[in-house]
């Protein structure tokens, strides 16, 4: 007999294609097309006046605040102010100086994460050796005829974008020593570095800056004179440290024992063992738990407005209490949290990709 | 190196010829003296340069400063306070608005944080999305630019006081929400005391009808017969008594608002943002708890028949509560620690008026500092007790 195989049938109908979507994620039961029908109105009604405000009736183009006459946002305001809020009181002529370490910075990075790129080695020891040198000559100057630059004329998004890499980038050796006395088998050293986790842990990051700024000139020699933003520096690694400190332990644990003891079978020594065997896997599984504590750091940069720094939001603050521009800090707002949002999310989902590709499935994870 | 001295010892008796800086043992206690020895060096150097600027800058070191008169006003205390007071009470009242705040921060907290949760695993399309984005958007967004939106942007743009928004005899304006306060009459304490009476019934009912339902398998219906008690016991003696409460009505006199209770907009603000900052990590947390349930549970309690809500109550909440309560301890903690930044819109809390006013008055830097971090690291300190008392219960419990 002859097996003659009946054509698939189509699929009911109403299951495939918009309807079906729609079918099945908007409309399944009567509750879910009654909270459909109520979210989707509330959605129409309060994103119109937004989109409206924000974009539609906004002003964009002008100089002044009288350019400003309709009765949206006026973002003429963040197009007139731009500049200090990337720069802050930064002179002019020697913005440069920033683009090109910044940019720099950028393309560094940009090496570092693209997959596939040779000499990643060589390019993360730069990185982190030797690029803080340069990024350092270039912002304050004073050397190869570039002028000098005081500190309390760094500002706005590049002041934020300094105090978060350079807390995040010297936060790094000294979580590592932390996270490796905190599993050494000296009493002594194990119980210091399980203290100072813990304090810097406890408190809240205000006290520290408060503690770095009010502090921090009654322990050394009066004529030894520390500047706001190394004072706000400090407090901020100290800080970090600790919760690097974590990240790193997180890392060192997740690698199996077996490494350890055969390591310690090869008659490596301590240092040997961490540099070759250890930290260079352990170093890769942190990535991603760095890069969350680089994100907290960043958004928690703005409080160093409290100690009288200018970052980011404190010089809009600042540009919105302009009488010129009185009345506009709503624009003012959206706009920083605009930039703080991007990045954030962008390094948010970054962390998420990179956790999915070092996860190759040798886990006991599912 | 390290190969060649093994070889090197293989050839010899190793108790006679190995070098102490060959022996981790004593190389470990060398290091850690030497350790030992430098931080004291660095701690003596510190002290004496502290001591040398004190000094100079005429501060004597000591608490006695805490029995000063503090001669500053606070524009929110829940205890006697006032200019006469001392910077020892500046203190306390700065404790508590910051209790204040965290506690009804981490209610709302909590509240909106489980909403989200739960929404963002709904399988209606629109209220998971509207959920994620709310998630994305406020964890990405510092928690201070939030708060000083809802400060300067929203609040701060209220009539003044003489235009205030008037509703059910409350007044809304730049300085607050001025609202009726109640003021308790003689015979209120009966109401209290059948309000505590109506929880401590509700108890025992509840261990009855467990015990009950152990032997003979019947239920008694615990949630409605204890809203009777705690509500209607305490109404029931509200109305014997005479409702013995009456309001105390605000009046504007001059410029302000006097009388009743005035909610001021730095609280409202400050919890606002930590409200919303906070739901957006919670929502996570729970989240990832209702995931951490294996689907085989769900799948058995379809099995046995149980009807949805009582699969929620009964199956997927005490495993999730497992795996969130570790979690949100801690966002509970980072609450706590956040609502610090309270200073940067004037809110009179802990670090505002002690680690800021009290500071700035006295110069006494060491002795603040060092009771603010106190406060925080000892509240630290108990969660984290808790967490391992709560671990080991959850331990001893799992089968």
């Amino acid at each position: 007999m002859k097996y003659d195989p009946q054509p698939t049938l189509p699929a009911p109908p109403g299951t495939l294609g918009v309807v079906g979507w729609m079918r099945k994620h908007l409309f399944n039961g009567p509750f879910n097309s009654i909270a459909t029908v109520v979210l989707a109105y509330f959605i129409i009604i309060f994103m119109w006046p937004v989109i409206d405000w924000a974009i539609l009736s906004a002003d964009w183009i002008g100089t002044t605040r009288n350019d400003c006459t309709s009765d949206g946002a006026c973002w003429v305001f963040i197009s007139q102010r731009l500049n200090q809020f990337l720069y802050g009181f930064y002179p002019e002529a020697e913005t440069w100086r920033l683009d090109l370490a910044f940019i720099m910075m950028a393309a560094l990075i940009a090496w570092l994460i693209i997959p596939k790129t040779p000499f990643k080695g060589w390019v993360a020891a730069f990185t982190l050796l030797i690029f803080p040198f340069i990024a350092f000559v270039l912002l304050s100057g004073g050397y190869f005829g570039l002028e000098s630059v005081d500190t309390h004329k760094w500002g706005g998004l590049s002041l934020t974008l300094v105090l978060a890499v350079v807390g995040i980038v010297a936060a790094l050796p000294f979580g590592i020593l932390l996270a490796l006395g905190r599993r050494s088998h000296m009493p002594i050293v194990r119980s210091l570095s399980v203290v100072y986790i813990e304090i810097w842990r406890g408190v809240p990051l205000i006290t520290v800056l408060f503690m770095a700024s009010v502090m921090l000139p009654l322990f050394f020699p009066e004529d030894m004179n520390f500047d706001k933003l190394l004072r706000a520096l400090i407090g901020i690694t100290m800080f970090q440290s600790a919760y690097m400190a974590e990240v790193v332990r997180g890392g060192l644990q997740a690698i199996s024992k077996g490494q350890y003891e055969a390591a310690d079978s090869l008659g490596l020594g301590y240092w040997q063992k961490m540099n070759m065997i250890i930290l260079p896997q352990a170093l890769k599984l942190m990535i991603p738990g760095i890069v969350n504590t680089f994100i907290a750091l960043f958004k928690d940069t703005s409080l160093v407005l409290i100690i009288g720094l200018f970052d980011l939001l404190a010089i809009m603050q600042a540009s919105a209490n302009d009488p010129n521009w009185i009345g506009f800090s709503t624009e003012g707002y959206v706009f920083v949290a605009l930039v703080f949002w991007v990045f954030c999310f962008g390094m948010s989902r970054y962390s998420i990709h990179l956790e999915k590709r070092l996860h190759t499935g040798h886990g006991n994870r599912a | 190196m390290s190969l060649d001295n093994s070889q090197h010892n293989s050839d010899r008796p190793p108790e006679t010829n190995v070098k102490f800086w060959h022996d981790p043992a004593k190389r470990a206690v060398l290091f850690q003296v030497l350790l030992v020895g430098a931080i004291i060096l660095f701690a003596t150097y510190i002290a004496i340069n502290t001591l040398n600027n004190l000094e100079q800058r005429g501060i004597t070191t000591g608490f006695s400063f805490l029995n000063e008169t503090a001669g500053f006003g606070i524009p929110l205390s829940l205890i006697e306070y006032s200019e006469a007071s001392t910077y020892g009470r500046t203190f306390i009242v700065g404790l508590l608005n910051t209790v204040l705040v965290a506690v009804l921060g981490i209610i709302g907290a909590t509240i909106l944080g489980f909403i989200l949760g739960i929404a963002r695993l709904s399988d209606n399309w629109i209220i998971s999305r509207l959920a994620a984005i709310y998630i994305e958007t406020f964890r990405n967004i510092p928690l201070l630019l939030q708060m000083f939106f809802w400060y300067f942007a929203v609040l701060r743009t209220l009539p003044s006081p003489r235009q205030s928004i008037e509703f059910f005899g409350s007044y809304l304006n730049i300085r607050g929400l001025s609202m009726p306060a109640p003021v308790a009459e003689s015979g209120f304490s009966f109401v209290v005391i059948m309000f505590i009476a109506g929880i401590v019934a509700t108890w025992l009912l509840t261990r009855w009808a467990h015990k009950r339902q152990d032997v003979t398998g019947q239920q008694f219906p615990i949630f409605w017969s204890g809203v009777g008690l705690i509500i209607g016991l305490p109404l029931l003696a509200f109305i014997v008594a005479g409702t013995p409460i009456s309001l105390d009505h605000p009046e504007l006199k001059g410029f302000n608002f006097r009388g009743g209770m005035t909610i001021i907009p730095e609280l409202v603000a400050l919890w606002l943002a930590l409200t919303i900052y906070t739901a957006a990590f919670i929502a996570e947390t729970v989240r990832a708890g209702i995931l951490a349930v294996p689907h085989g549970q769900l799948e058995a309690a379809s099995a046995l028949g149980l009807p949805k809500v009582r699969t929620l109550r009964l199956i997927i909440i005490p495993q999730a509560m497992r795996v969130i309560i570790p979690p949100l301890t801690s966002q509970y903690l980072n609450l706590t620690k956040n609502s610090s930044l309270a200073t940067a819109i004037g809110y009179p809390d802990l670090v505002s008026v002690f680690a800021g006013t009290t500071l700035n008055q006295t110069g006494q830097a060491i002795e603040v500092i060092m009771m603010t971090m106190a406060v925080y690291l000892s509240l630290s300190i108990l969660t984290s007790i808790f967490m391992n008392w709560y671990n080991k219960r959850m331990a001893l419990i799992e089968r």
